[in-house]
């Protein structure tokens, strides 16, 4: 099978382009799903959670990170520039991802939601693990090898969702009725976390991206079954917003601001 | 435990304390010492707990995505000794049929108190190089005395709380390095952080003795439970770091500091000790904000708490 090099893409504008597309998906996911999970570092309802909610959040900050890496050497800029100064509109991460963990700020009285954090970073992970599953037969070595990596954690991530998900369902009245309200919640912006955007079939033909198609209904496929045996109703995934094609909520540019407001102190010191 | 009306029980305990035996859950021990842990014990996992939120405040602010990565990791970490800690003082409470709730009820009550450090503000990501770097490095000559406790669980929480602290002040000592080698803006934060954190770190170590040693202090050096004064201890940081912070082109907020050529002894201007129990009362700048964080997220996550203790899908 015919392998894209860095070289060999950050060459040619039309693969370089097509690349991209698909990299600011991964790395803005991911730096916004790390981002929301480091909202909750020492705040978790349980110690033994915080430490392993911890150390995911760290993992996703560490997935964005290898993306920019890549974004970086086929010539964007720095990783760091491109995660801290890309406006609103350049980003490319699902609205369901931007989305606060509840209520309040998370210096100052956060009324965070439990089951709705997990809820998402559930969705989160199913559509990952599918989209990355595909990636490591993607023509783009350094995209197929960072699939490859990445898997190895993204299994105990799912797991951990997965694990919480049955334990809330199973458990009282409260804690399903917290679960199925954060179930329906997270329908109404969820429409475009499984959807590769505008250069879908553009992705897949050039091989960027195998099966395309396949990827989405595996995902679907996986989010009903869970739905089946938590008996949640089916989950019908919309949203008003797309953030794929750059159209996001104003959830967004308050994270944004938190993020990058050490950094804009002055983008070219080092730090 | 007057020494001169010892049961042979207690004796006993005695004798293998002095020679230099360890301790564990199941051993029998004195209610005293049983005692004297707890308090320590508990104080140290609150500590790391209410300690993880002041750098917290900066971890989603972290300027670079290497910082964001290496603070993350630092201040999980932080928690991790909270729950290893929380978990030996919870050992030692079973008999009192008190758990971990029992240790957060009483430090959101203000009945057991968390170190001094974690009540000051953080108004600059140079204080969370700073916290890293310098208070770090206080505890880690705090709790490297402890690694020779006589109540082993203990002793092998802190050994590796210990290794992991090492890498912490590398960290902070990294983000310092950064600014202090950076634009007059990076260096004048990391100035402005050190003068603001400079009395806190001189307060870690608790006032000096000035030969008059507390109850609980002979108790716990009775134990060897502790082997160093307060004094002691601040006389190590100060060797250890006053001549790394001038390296770094810092200027310490405290003209009269000045080490005896021939006795090596540090003299220092004396933080408002006052002020300092007026902090440790949960009367500093930032203790009722961050109890309150603590407390309010605690309340949040009860049900939560609920459903895992009860869980018969769990697992």
């Amino acid at each position: 099978m015919e392998r894209w090099t860095i070289e060999d893409v950050a060459q040619n504008p039309e693969r370089r382009q097509l690349a991209a597309e698909l990299l600011w998906q991964l790395a803005d996911d991911d730096l916004l799903m790390g981002f929301r999970d480091q909202e909750w570092l020492g705040l978790a309802p349980h110690i033994e959670e915080d430490v392993a909610f911890g150390s995911i959040g760290q993992e996703e900050i560490g997935h964005a990170a290898l993306y920019f890496g890549i974004l970086e050497r086929l010539g964007f800029g720095t990783a760091d520039d491109l995660a801290s100064l890309r406006s609103v509109s350049e980003r490319r991460n699902s609205v369901l991802i931007e989305q606060p963990n509840g209520p309040g700020h998370y210096l100052e009285s956060p009324r965070y939601e439990w089951a709705w954090t997990i809820v998402r970073h559930y969705l989160h992970d199913v559509w990952e693990m599918a989209l990355l599953t595909a990636l490591t037969g993607s023509v783009f070595e350094p995209l197929g090898d960072a699939a490859e990596k990445i898997l190895r954690e993204k299994r105990y991530h799912l797991a951990h969702q997965e694990l919480w998900m049955r334990t809330m369902a199973g458990h009282d009245a409260d804690s399903r009725v917290r679960l199925e309200d954060a179930w329906r919640r997270a329908q109404d912006w969820a429409g475009d976390l499984a959807d590769l955007g505008p250069y879908s079939s553009a992705l897949e033909s050039a091989g960027l991206c195998p099966g395309v198609d396949s990827v989405v209904r595996h995902y679907h496929e996986r989010v009903a079954e869970m739905a089946r045996v938590l008996g949640l109703p089916e989950m019908r995934m919309q949203t008003r917003e797309n953030g794929r094609r750059g159209e996001h909520t104003e959830a967004l540019q308050q994270a944004l601001d938190t993020l990058s407001e050490v950094y804009r102190l002055d983008p070219t010191a080092n730090w | 435990m007057l020494e001169e009306t010892l049961t042979d029980q207690e004796a006993y305990f005695l004798e293998r304390v002095d020679r230099g035996d360890r301790i564990e859950a199941d051993d029998w021990m004195p209610e005293d010492y049983r005692q004297q842990l707890v308090r320590l014990i508990a104080m140290h996992a609150v500590s790391e707990i209410m300690g993880a939120l002041p750098e917290k405040e900066w971890v989603p602010r972290a300027p670079t995505l290497y910082r964001k990565l290496a603070i993350t990791a630092k201040v999980q970490d932080e928690v991790g000794h909270g729950q290893l800690l929380i978990r030996v003082a919870e050992d030692l409470m079973r008999p009192w049929g008190k758990n971990r709730e029992d240790i957060m009820d009483d430090l959101f009550t203000g009945r057991l108190k968390y170190h001094n450090v974690f009540h000051m503000a953080t108004p600059t990501w140079a204080d969370a190089g700073v916290i890293g770097w310098l208070v770090d490095g206080a505890a880690v000559i705090t709790q490297g005395m402890s690694l020779s406790c006589s109540y082993a669980p203990y002793a092998r929480a802190l050994q590796r709380i210990v290794e992991e602290e090492g890498f912490h002040i590398q960290h902070g000592e990294s983000i310092c390095m950064a600014l202090a080698e950076g634009t007059p803006m990076q260096r004048a934060m990391l100035q402005d952080a050190l003068n603001r954190w400079w009395p806190a770190l001189l307060m870690f170590f608790g006032p000096p003795e000035k030969n008059q040693l507390s109850t609980h202090q002979l108790r716990n050096i009775r134990y060897r439970i502790r082997s160093k004064t307060n004094e002691e201890l601040r006389q190590r940081f100060f060797s250890k770091y006053v001549h790394r912070i001038w390296s770094l082109g810092l200027t310490i907020p405290d003209p009269t500091l000045y080490q005896d050529p021939v006795t090596k002894e540090w003299t220092y201007a004396q933080p408002d000790w006052e002020e300092f129990r007026q902090i440790v009362n949960n009367r500093g700048p930032r203790s009722e904000a961050r109890l309150g964080l603590r407390s309010t997220t605690y309340q949040e996550g009860e049900w939560v708490r609920r459903t895992i203790a009860l869980s018969p899908t769990a697992g």
